[in-house]
């Protein structure tokens, strides 16, 4: 006995992206036992060569105010530092043997969408959200909160006893806690109070502004007493409110777009009981029966950054510029590290579009059959800002010019099909389409006209016809779900 | 050889030839004329215009005292009235103002503004308030409210090659097309056509079938929108710009008769913190000459009367100049309007107000969510309300 090849694809795309390399485990229970526990260990950290200059340089507040050529290269750098942040942590999704760390991290980073253009803080806020991926929901959320990035984005440095910003308490309750209806106009503005005084400083790690801060008495949620951050955090997380919005959110993430109110209700109970411990929750649903119903499996829309990576841990492809990495969450609708608001990305059918649908099903054939690239997608609203990308016009034109080059070109990308093929070469030419079909989609049922598959993967070789098959498999709607 | 073409087996295949089928629950698309067929074209400027600087107060001590630098001279202004004028760069846009086909609204904004590229867009794409964030375009709730069955996938459409947030509904999305021909050479590809055609049908709401059914739309409405691009051809010259050739191919689409109701394109590079002047000139001769070859186009095959083009900006800039010959973040902006049929021409309401600024910013003096409600109502003849989800004041202008 061991664990069906449809639970098994069905458990390795909610717990990771596609590929466990664990598998070989036979009992279930264990096996998921064991992609939780992996995951003790703290992560090192995804550094990029621009934060630690940055950090190194350590440029006061009064140099940078009066120069403004260093504010440009500081600038320069941040941004520069967060596109290479973004391919690094990509890579280690590739990659990594913790597949369900770097996914639920992928999970958080959405839930506590932040956009800011500081690549030391956006490092130290990702660090945060993955040694904290499968912890304590109460540690991840009091972190998120107190980490320079999302202070910074939600504007409590802004957030003053003499004048408050409630940016930062209305954001913590609508999206990090409760979700929307649980709490009136005057508990946000009594947790604003609450939480002035909360900042970072120059090196990005949080002080408590005493001086600034509100120690008046609040009343918030029904309790009240001279509550600082911490305890709206405390009481926020006595709030079952808190549990069931969270356990929604993951069960829509992990198990089905659709919500099962009653699975909800029970799984949020458990959580908030277990003190919101997120690895039991999770080992709690990958162990159900439930989580393996027909109606859960194929039943999500992949994000671009789940259907790259997914390809990418099937067969490794290496580009001579890494920047095609970018170009295609752009183009697919996902940059990490740039949330389209502060309620992060709103998924399922969101992904898809005309555009975007054909882009993902010409994806393959553009990485894997140099097919031509000649998409553009919308420049980033950060890129837009003239203070620092150019001092005068022709910077301007010349760099249209080079966006127009390199939108053009093919994509120049090496592929790696050693370890694909090799599951394939003893299989003969009849059973090769059901045989990567099982590879390559969760849900069979569907799809596989092997006659089509066969049509369109004739080939002088058998290496070349299991190629082709992988890649038209790629290339269906079908592999748009996992 | 980790590569292969697999187009050139294609080429040898026997399914080539196949015939392009639709699987039953999407139907042909039924392509009636419309019989009110108004036009909406929306012209986004991304990067926050400078509109001072667009349209210039050039009898105001106050604007020159903040912009000592930036100030565009009385001299040069193109003049509208006694008290404001165009920017220098903007001739077609003068010459369609003194025809009575331009109109100008002053200080369009919203409460309590957003500065930041990203959000602001998004509050004006999306016609949420600065609070609330939604994840549906004001376009794309246009079209929920139009087709319940997606009929109609080409109603609404971008000219680019990603679609834009206002163009995404709720259960319909807009199409996004940069140029007709390789947006048809793109999803008709023969091994798509292939796998559409041996989908079995089945239960519409699971995602596999709305992922066929977006890709049978897309390879429908790229056939169409190829074949109607096929038969009308302009003669007018625009500039060899973007946006010139996007609003050519408007033109073209307009005057093939498709039936497409709000086109959506956009001209970037209006964030100008650092040496305004060449970049706005630049921007605004493009802009301008394309507006002016457009309507020309349009007037030549008499559709000028039924199309209505609307600009705008994620927010405005600030009254004072900054230190490096440019303008940072602000809030309100005007708008352009331009149509073969105003009811009210030329400039609609007051100048910004100078002296009554908000930290150094201007205060908004119509709701833009009331322009577009306008535009719902009064152009396109559709329910506002429902679509913006608020009661709206309409403006006089159409």
């Amino acid at each position: 006995m061991g664990i069906s090849n449809e639970k098994l694809q069905h458990l390795s795309w909610r717990a990771g992206f596609g590929q466990l390399t664990s598998a070989k485990e036979p009992d279930l229970q264990k096996l998921v036992r064991n992609l939780i526990r992996h995951n003790h260990t703290k992560p090192d950290a995804i550094s990029t060569q621009e934060s630690v200059e940055l950090v190194q340089n350590n440029y006061t507040y009064s140099q940078i105010k009066a120069d403004a050529s260093l504010r440009k290269l500081i600038a320069q750098k941040n941004r520069d530092g967060i596109k290479n942040l973004n391919i690094l942590w990509l890579k280690e999704m590739f990659t990594t043997n913790r597949p369900l760390r770097e996914k639920m991290s992928l999970f958080w980073h959405g839930h506590f969408a932040c956009r800011v253009q500081n690549v030391s803080h956006q490092e130290k806020l990702l660090q945060i959200i993955r040694e904290n991926a499968l912890g304590n929901f109460g540690d991840l959320l009091t972190a998120v909160s107190k980490s320079a990035s999302m202070l910074a984005f939600l504007n409590n440095q802004q957030n003053k006893k003499q004048h408050a910003n409630e940016n930062f308490g209305r954001e913590v309750m609508e999206l990090f806690t409760m979700g929307r209806g649980n709490y009136t106009e005057k508990d946000v503005k009594e947790g604003s109070r609450a939480f002035t005084g909360w900042a970072f400083n120059k090196e990005g790690d949080f002080v408590f502004r005493q001086n600034v801060h509100d120690d008046g008495q609040k009343t918030f949620l029904g309790k009240t007493g001279n509550f600082d951050g911490d305890d709206i955090l405390k009481i926020l997380l006595e709030h079952k409110a808190t549990a069931h919005h969270i356990t929604e959110k993951i069960y829509r993430f992990v198990v089905n777009d659709t919500p099962d109110e009653q699975l909800i209700a029970d799984l949020a109970e458990k959580f908030y009981h277990s003190n919101y411990h997120i690895g039991n929750l999770l080992e709690t649903i990958f162990t159900a029966d439930w989580f393996y119903d027909k109606k859960n499996i194929g039943a999500r829309i992949k994000s671009p950054v789940e259907l790259i990576v997914g390809m990418e841990r099937k067969v490794p492809a290496t580009f001579a510029n890494d920047n095609a990495l970018l170009l295609f969450q752009r183009t697919l609708g996902q940059v990490l590290f740039y949330p389209p608001n502060v309620a992060g990305w709103p998924g399922g059918k969101d992904w898809i579009d005309s555009s975007t649908l054909l882009y993902r099903m010409r994806l393959p054939q553009i990485v894997y059959a140099s097919e031509e690239f000649n998409i553009r997608p919308k420049p980033m609203p950060e890129e837009m800002d003239n203070s620092y990308t150019s001092s005068n016009i022709h910077d301007d034109l010349q760099k249209k010019e080079f966006m127009n080059r390199a939108y053009k070109n093919k994509v120049k990308v090496t592929a790696n099909w050693d370890a694909f093929l090799d599951k394939f070469t003893a299989i003969s030419s009849e059973a090769l389409p059901k045989a990567v079909a099982d590879d390559l989609l969760v849900n069979l049922p569907q799809i596989v006209n092997t006659s089509l598959l066969e049509k369109y993967a004739v080939a002088y070789n058998h290496p070349t016809e299991i190629k082709k098959m992988a890649v038209n498999l790629m290339s269906t709607p079908e592999y748009q779900l996992c | 050889m980790s590569t292969y073409s697999r187009r050139r087996f294609v080429q040898m295949g026997s399914l080539a030839s196949a015939s392009f089928f639709v699987p039953k629950f999407l139907k042909a698309f039924e392509r009636k004329a419309i019989a009110e067929n108004k036009i909406l074209v929306v012209l986004q400027l991304s990067g926050g215009n400078d509109g001072l600087n667009t349209v210039i107060p050039y009898n105001n001590d106050i604007y020159y005292a903040s912009r000592p630098v930036l100030g565009i001279k009385k001299n040069d202004v193109l003049q509208m009235d006694d008290e404001q004028g165009l920017h220098p760069a903007l001739k077609g846009l003068k010459a369609l103002y003194d025809n009575g086909e331009m109109a100008l609204l002053n200080g369009v904004g919203y409460p309590n503004p957003n500065r930041s590229h990203f959000r602001s867009m998004d509050i004006w794409q999306s016609a949420s308030d600065s609070e609330t964030v939604i994840n549906t375009g004001w376009i794309g709730r246009y079209l929920d409210a139009q087709c319940l069955h997606a009929d109609k996938p080409t109603l609404t459409m971008e000219i680019d090659d990603t679609l834009s947030l206002a163009l995404k509904g709720k259960n319909n999305t807009g199409i996004a097309v940069n140029k007709p021909k390789q947006f048809y050479g793109d999803s008709h590809d023969s091994y798509f056509k292939a796998i559409l055609q041996k989908h079995p049908v089945n239960d519409e709401h699971l995602n596999v079938d709305y992922l066929y059914k977006t890709l049978a739309e897309s390879m429908s409405s790229a056939d169409y929108i190829y074949q109607q691009s096929k038969i009308y051809k302009s003669n007018v010259s625009y500039p060899n710009t973007n946006i010139g050739k996007d609003l050519k191919t408007i033109a073209e689409l307009i005057n093939s008769h498709i039936d497409t109701k709000i086109y959506y394109v956009s001209l970037s590079g209006f964030d100008t913190h650092v040496n305004q002047h060449p970049q706005q000139q630049r921007l605004f001769t493009d802009m301008s000459d394309s507006i002016n070859a457009f309507v020309k186009d349009l007037k030549s095959s008499n559709r000028f009367k039924d199309v209505m083009l609307m600009t705008f900006s994620e927010f405005g800039r600030r009254v004072g100049q900054n230190a490096s010959g440019g303008t940072d973040h602000g809030t309100a902006n005007c708008m352009f309007l331009v149509s073969g049929v105003l009811k009210k021409q030329g400039i609609l309401n007051a100048a910004p107000d100078l002296t009554d600024l908000d930290q150094g910013d201007l205060k908004y003096q119509v709701d833009f969510k009331d322009v577009y409600a306008t535009m719902l109502h009064n152009w396109l003849k559709t329910d506002d309300a429902n679509i913006l989800n608020r009661k709206n004041n309409y403006l006089n202008f159409i």
